[in-house]
């Protein structure tokens, strides 16, 4: 088996606060393959983005990386001086950022932000650049680059900002593009666009993608593989297929069954109680036990780890972090039954 | 890279949607540069406007009230022809008054800019070094810097720098602690490009405004410290016309001749006005 294009092992990210530290990201393991794209899914605060942003180095202050191991193509980089790794990890690596008006210099035209990484870090000369930045406006969508290589960002639409960060990220010939909800500020046809467009990079150009967002609608369209963050954890894995038809932590089990089904009619939409653990605190147990239907006694104590479900037939490991795993197969009739016997 | 090989969607080319301009001109910006205009006309056209030589004394001219038949705005105490003087003297204060504001503007927007980007050691060393300027009233430490130095042009321009640098190292340091959260910065640093090239391209031209907008008063503030130094006899040296030794020499005369001290007076208010005014506009123009 190939190494993977990028891995990560045992992430831990913090935030120091006035008293103790936040601890954001608790030991997060995820690997993306050449030309695969991978979806990172959980809520608000499950530490999805600092995990996104710390592989670039560009957490927010004050929250710093505690240790982890990062692999370009299977080699350890994270022992590389500061600068080489900065650059070892911006060659293999662009990003797209959730708001492009801001992720865009308002006082720069929007051709020259792209040119730029070609002209002031692929050596090129100026004509070259620019010649690769209306190439880049081409390829994500678009119509008539020459014109619109002059204007400035407030002169473009929001889909049109995204596409021309998308160009950007890009513009360093990357061979994986770590999108942080990068649809999030779009309406829900110009997301369709901008989605289609980081697939067809996929496909056409073998540019991987890492995907960040809350939003499984959009990952379903886009990836092929997700990672289901709660708490700073990790806490399912596997295909999109496999996640979807049959979960196997009852964060997936919930989340999925709070998406409405358009086909039944519902007196309210179902909900995951209770809220996330303050992650300033210890977590001892699972750290989803609080608002799992299918706790045990167990659960409120010991820490289950990431571990292989299944038979591990074929090269994608699925795996859960949960002791009830063994009982998913019931967890349907288990709430069905519950809630019969609630009313 | 034709249509076809493009990707997404391709939408209708759209025309004509560059009519959306940044602000347009507005009343304090025309009033204020076509009355800075005008001053700095009559400064470069002085030997137009008037035929007496700035320096050359008559005594038995002297003391003529303004509107003498020869002598617009009269004549001074050695019979130098006030108006003469007063453009002249404008050449002199409006070439140190901007001179002066340049060095302190540029060094210290790079040093703002440095200290705000690395933060850490930087920013408090640097941090310290402002606090040490600031502590000391700006007309304080002019006087004493210029009083070390000797009187002249050089020793102003070189006192002003070493304390003026200090206010546009602490609006831009501010301002690119806001602008390197943004987005575009971590956008820029994503893509590897060199921190030199981040600082200047990306940052520089989002962070300048306030600063630049603080020059322009701050060149009122500059004319202001160059008039008083002139009055205390640490400006520019003698017989060379300029507004603040003007106002000085007519301070003797107060009671009997007031208009001697006012006129100069009045071009240093018209010249701060006109400043203001453009600053004002400029302010008004970028957040539209």
């Amino acid at each position: 088996m190939t190494a993977p294009l990028l891995e990560v092992r045992d992430l831990h990210v913090d935030i120091p606060l006035s008293h103790g530290r936040l601890h954001a990201v608790r030991g997060v393991s995820l690997s993306v393959g050449v030309a695969e794209s991978v979806g990172l899914v959980g809520e608000s605060g499950s530490g999805k983005s600092l995990t996104l942003r710390a592989l670039l180095g560009l957490l927010p202050r004050p929250a710093r990386i505690v240790s982890g191991t990062v692999l370009i193509d299977g080699e350890d980089v994270t022992g590389l001086p500061a600068k080489q790794l900065h650059r070892r990890l911006t060659d293999t690596m662009g990003m797209v950022f959730q708001d492009a008006l801001t992720a865009l210099n308002p006082v720069m035209r929007v051709g020259d932000q792209i040119a730029e990484a070609p002209l002031r870090k692929l050596g090129k000369s100026r004509s070259e650049a620019k010649a690769i930045a209306i190439d880049l406006m081409t390829e994500v969508g678009i119509p008539d680059p020459e014109r619109r290589y002059r204007l400035y960002p407030h002169e473009l639409s929001g889909g049109m900002r995204q596409r021309i960060c998308i160009a950007i990220a890009l513009s360093t010939k990357p061979r994986l593009i770590l999108a942080d909800e990068p649809t999030t500020a779009l309406d829900v046809t110009i997301q369709a666009q901008v989605l289609g467009v980081l697939r067809r990079l996929k496909q056409e150009e073998n540019v991987g993608l890492l995907l960040v967002s809350h939003d499984l609608a959009v990952v379903s369209q886009t990836c092929s593989r997700l990672y289901v963050m709660y708490a700073g954890k990790v806490v399912e894995s596997g295909t999109l297929l496999d996640l979807v038809t049959a979960p196997k932590h009852p964060y997936t089990f919930s989340l999925l069954r709070s998406v409405p089904d358009p086909d039944h009619r519902v007196a309210r939409l179902l909900t995951i109680h209770g809220q996330p653990p303050d992650l300033s605190e210890a977590i001892g147990g699972c750290s989803f036990a609080p608002r799992c239907p299918f706790a045990e006694e167990a659960c409120h104590q010991r820490e289950p780890v990431l571990a292989p479900v299944g038979s591990a037939a074929g090269a994608v490991i699925r795996e859960s972090a949960c002791l009830r795993v063994d009982t998913a197969e019931r967890w349907t009739e288990m709430v069905s039954e519950e809630t019969v016997s609630q009313q | 890279m034709s249509a076809a090989t493009s990707v997404g969607p391709v939408l209708p080319a759209v025309s004509g949607t560059r009519g959306r301009r940044r602000g347009r001109w507005n009343a304090p910006l025309v009033a204020g540069l076509v009355l800075f205009a005008l001053i700095v006309l009559c400064a470069l056209c002085a030997p137009l406007l008037t035929s007496y030589d700035p320096i050359q004394q008559s005594l038995k001219d002297a003391f003529l009230p303004p509107g003498s038949p020869h002598h617009l705005l009269g004549t001074d105490a050695l019979g130098r022809d006030v108006l003469s003087r007063l453009l002249y003297g404008a050449r002199v204060d409006l070439r140190v008054g901007v001179l002066a504001v340049i060095s302190p503007f540029v060094i210290g927007s790079l040093i703002g800019l440095i200290s705000g980007w690395f933060g850490g050691w930087v920013d408090a060393v640097i941090g310290r070094i402002v606090d040490m300027v600031i502590a000391f009233p700006f007309l304080v430490l002019v006087i004493a810097l210029v009083f070390a130095m000797g009187p002249g042009t050089t020793s102003i321009y070189t006192a002003i720098t070493l304390v003026g640098w200090v206010a546009y190292c602490r609006i831009v340091r501010g301002q690119v602690l806001v602008a390197k959260e943004q987005e575009y910065a971590m956008a820029a640093r994503a893509s590897g490009l060199p921190t030199w090239r981040i600082l200047l391209r990306h940052l520089l031209p989002n962070v300048i405004l306030q600063a630049f907008v603080f020059s322009m008063s701050d060149i009122v503030l500059t004319l202001l410290a160059i008039v008083t130094l002139g009055f205390l006899g640490l400006g520019v040296p003698p017989p060379t016309p300029d507004w603040g030794t003007m106002i000085q020499e007519g301070q003797q005369f107060i009671l009997t001749k007031w208009y001697m001290s006012t006129i100069p007076g009045l071009a240093v208010v018209l010249t701060g006005l006109a400043l203001a005014l453009i600053a004002d506009g400029i302010v008004e123009k970028a957040n539209k």
